[in-house]
């Protein structure tokens, strides 16, 4: 009886610290100092609707956009998951050949990048690699009737190392350099 | 060369803190008279706990009150996931559970496993998460330290083992708490959310809407990586980007998930007043993590299979995988979530090259090189009285462990620690493999449907926590096997150990002399890592043959 009341008397005084007083610091301490990425990380455009969040994939479909990776939930930031295919699935195959195709092709000398057409571990992967972006560039270049290669300068200079010196790739980030393009670049049906 | 130098710095980074670490926590948990905030920290954790905090206890006391203690908290946590939809800090409005899911998900919280059958952002309020998953997290945790103290303490040669109460309070105040307190202000500045605010709508680019769950992520994360629990908050747990936004997080949080179970050698070393022995123990864990790290690290350079004759460039596998985590995250997180019992991931498991599966599995069959917090040590005590007691056979010896005479009750009480282990992941597995359970669930028959009821048992057993998630592991079939594995495999390895202990101080210490086996050298060393190998590894051989390297002869 003694050993029940208490384990409740130590209950209640984990509960109070543990969960009631450092979810209280913790939450205090970021919405002070880091109000933005406590809250998501979200970006709003000039009419104040929330665009997506820096930290989310979202789709992207029409070929002025630079595409993100594959999904296995379809980009639902709302019920996240990978694929979770074994590495011999025949399904990881047919989606590959899915997304080759509609990449416009792909041969032996000028392959598609494999982060293009393989699943994320969330479904939301945020980036591509550079090589990823620079391979979508001449559809992008085309779509909105620039230069390649000033689709391409945009993309590398949004390529970064996320981890300096300790990571080998660079990645870029999608939604980010989509509005960059958007408001750098009219899209075709804003300039005619 | 990228992966040499990750591996290094975090493995060895996380290593040179574990000793001050170490040295902190055995004075937190085993303060002496002699320390005068020492004293008062007891004094003011028994009058917190009022009528059962007597400081001296027996075994059977302490294990009851650990017992009783964990009743509460499978209630209270119970209670407040079966209520979620009438209760606060539910602004998505979360709905019922499943009964079968409640009873898992509170068996899986307090055992410290956090083996998830449901999507957090999908079914959780943040009151669940919070007062009761995050709850559990801590204290849970803390319930795995307290019995490596009381372990100590009988080995040391203590009149008493300690108070449970007591314990389990220094170890969530002055351990646990300290710790996130000083990890999740950083992660807060690395870029993780933490917001009681609910889901946001947006309206993407291309027109479309977009409902992005967010949530208390930081405060949950950093406990949940400190306390080998391994739950997440979102359902791809570290890989989704709220959850792990850069590789920097990601770099801490790996530190997060090995840095107490290191410290917990170093805490037990200075509690039994040894730190030679802790020191050759220490080396053992290091030597099978390494060895872990590089397979992994080997196997997970190819691509995938599934891509061969495609024209793809040439990569690791990235299925599963995160850009921003860098390629070294995938194979080395997967290593550290099992070594220690934390079952966190990085990236999907069920996508891993069939052999880079196969060493996460091997990490939770012998869940001692680290292992949880607490518990790992623990479970290195049973191997060790094993290597003390062949040992001691081979060259005709009465074995003895620091004086401690090791006979027979004390092996039977052993091998049945570690046969349980065995059982519970082999029979769980052959049941449901033999069962519509279990072979309806599989994602794909043969030998890889094999390999998913085999890593959820194994993870259930281990009290770790991840999964090879392409299992339909939601059925009430899965939800009630595993959680009662999970409670079996959770108290037994902590029961037997203690009545080791209790059996040991019962019987007069013999003074050690040149006679007595050496515990503090390599020969010793090498004599316990052949026992984990033996004892630990040899048993699931079998299954290994029927699961990852069936699969990995049969690719393409």
């Amino acid at each position: 009886m003694s050993n029940l009341l208490s384990s409740l008397r130590v209950a209640l005084a984990t509960m109070a610290i543990c969960v009631a007083g450092y979810t209280a610091v913790i939450l205090g301490f970021a919405q002070a100092l880091t109000p933005t990425s406590a809250n998501g990380s979200l970006i709003t455009n000039d009419a104040g609707t929330v665009v997506g969040s820096r930290l989310i994939a979202q789709a992207f479909s029409s070929p002025e956009y630079v595409w993100p990776r594959p999904s296995a939930v379809d980009y639902d930031a709302g019920g996240a998951g990978g694929s979770n295919l074994s590495p011999a699935n025949p399904q990881i195959t047919a989606r590959a050949q899915e997304l080759i195709s509609a990449h416009g092709g792909a041969s032996v000398d000028a392959p598609i990048p494999a982060d293009l057409v393989t699943a994320s571990g969330a479904g939301l992967d945020p980036h591509i690699s550079l090589e990823g972006a620079l391979f979508q560039a001449a559809r992008v270049a085309e779509a909105r009737g620039v230069e390649v290669s000033a689709i391409e300068r945009m993309i590398e200079e949004r390529a970064v190392t996320p981890g300096g010196p300790f990571t080998a790739g660079r990645i870029v980030n999608v939604l980010d350099l989509n509005l960059t393009l958007d408001a750098d670049l009219a899209a075709p049906a804003a300039s005619q | 060369m990228e992966h040499i130098v990750v591996v290094t710095l975090i493995i060895g980074g996380t290593a040179l803190l574990s000793l001050p670490l170490g040295t902190y926590m055995a004075w937190a948990m085993d303060p002496g008279s002699t320390s005068p905030r020492g004293t008062r920290f007891t004094a003011l954790f028994e009058r917190v706990a009022g009528p059962g905090a007597a400081t001296g206890q027996s075994w059977q006391r302490y294990l009851a009150t650990l017992l009783m203690f964990n009743v509460v908290m499978f209630s209270v946590s119970f209670a407040i996931l079966a209520l979620q939809q009438h209760l606060p800090l539910n602004p998505d409005g979360k709905g019922a559970l499943d009964p079968t899911l409640i009873f898992n998900t509170a068996a899986s919280f307090t055992t410290n496993t956090n083996l998830q059958h449901y999507s957090g952002e999908v079914s959780m309020s943040y009151l669940s998460q919070l007062a009761a998953l995050m709850w559990l997290q801590f204290v849970s945790a803390a319930t795995g330290i307290a019995a490596l103290a009381a372990l100590a303490r009988g080995i040391a040669g203590r009149e008493t083992i300690g108070s449970f109460v007591v314990d389990v309070q220094r170890a969530s105040f002055l351990v646990l708490l300290p710790l996130c307190l000083l990890v999740a202000p950083v992660m807060v500045l690395l870029g993780m959310p933490m917001t009681l605010q609910g889901a946001v709508q947006a309206t993407t680019l291309e027109g479309a809407a977009q409902t992005i769950s967010r949530g208390p992520v930081t405060a949950f994360l950093t406990i949940k990586q400190l306390g080998t629990n391994g739950g997440g908050f979102f359902g791809p747990n570290s890989t989704h980007p709220l959850e792990n936004p850069s590789f920097w997080t990601n770099a801490l949080a790996m530190i997060a998930i090995i840095l107490v179970p290191m410290a917990c050698v170093w805490m037990f070393g200075r509690i039994i007043g040894r730190m030679r022995h802790a020191t050759v123990v220490f080396a053992v864990m290091t030597l099978f993590l390494l060895v872990k790290i590089g397979a992994a690290v080997t196997f997970e350079a190819a691509p995938t299979a599934a891509l061969t004759g495609l024209p793809v460039a040439e990569s690791s596998n990235l299925e599963g995988k995160e850009l921003r985590l860098g390629a070294t995250t995938g194979p080395l997180w997967a290593v550290l979530t099992t070594s220690t019992s934390n079952g966190s991931v990085g990236a999907m498991h069920d996508s891993l090259n069939p052999l880079t599966g196969l060493v996460p599995m091997a990490g939770m069959w012998l869940n001692a090189t680290f292992g949880g917090v607490g518990v790992g040590m623990i479970n290195m005590f049973l191997y060790i009285i094993v290597a003390v007691f062949v040992a001691g056979m081979m060259v005709g010896r009465t074995p003895e462990y620091l004086g401690h005479r090791i006979e027979a009750k004390e092996m039977r009480l052993a091998v049945l620690a570690l046969f349980v282990h065995a059982f519970l992941i082999l029979g769980g597995t052959a049941l449901f493999a033999a069962t519509p359970w279990g072979q309806s669930a599989v994602q794909d028959a043969g030998a890889h449907g094999f390999s998913e009821i085999l890593y959820e048992f194994s993870s259930a057993s281990a009290n770790n926590g991840s999964g090879f998630e392409g299992l339909g592991d939601g059925s009430w079939a899965f939800n009630i096997a595993t959680g009662i594995v999970m409670l079996v495999g959770r108290f037994l390895p902590i029961i037997l150990p203690i009545a080791i202990v209790g059996s040991l101080m019962a019987k007069r210490r013999a003074a050690e002399s040149s006679g007595t086996l050496g515990v503090e050298d390599a020969t010793f060393g090498s004599m316990l890592a052949i026992t984990v190998v033996i004892f630990g590894a040899l048993t699931f051989l079998p299954a290994a043959a029927l699961g990852p390297i069936a699969e990995h002869v049969s690719l393409p």
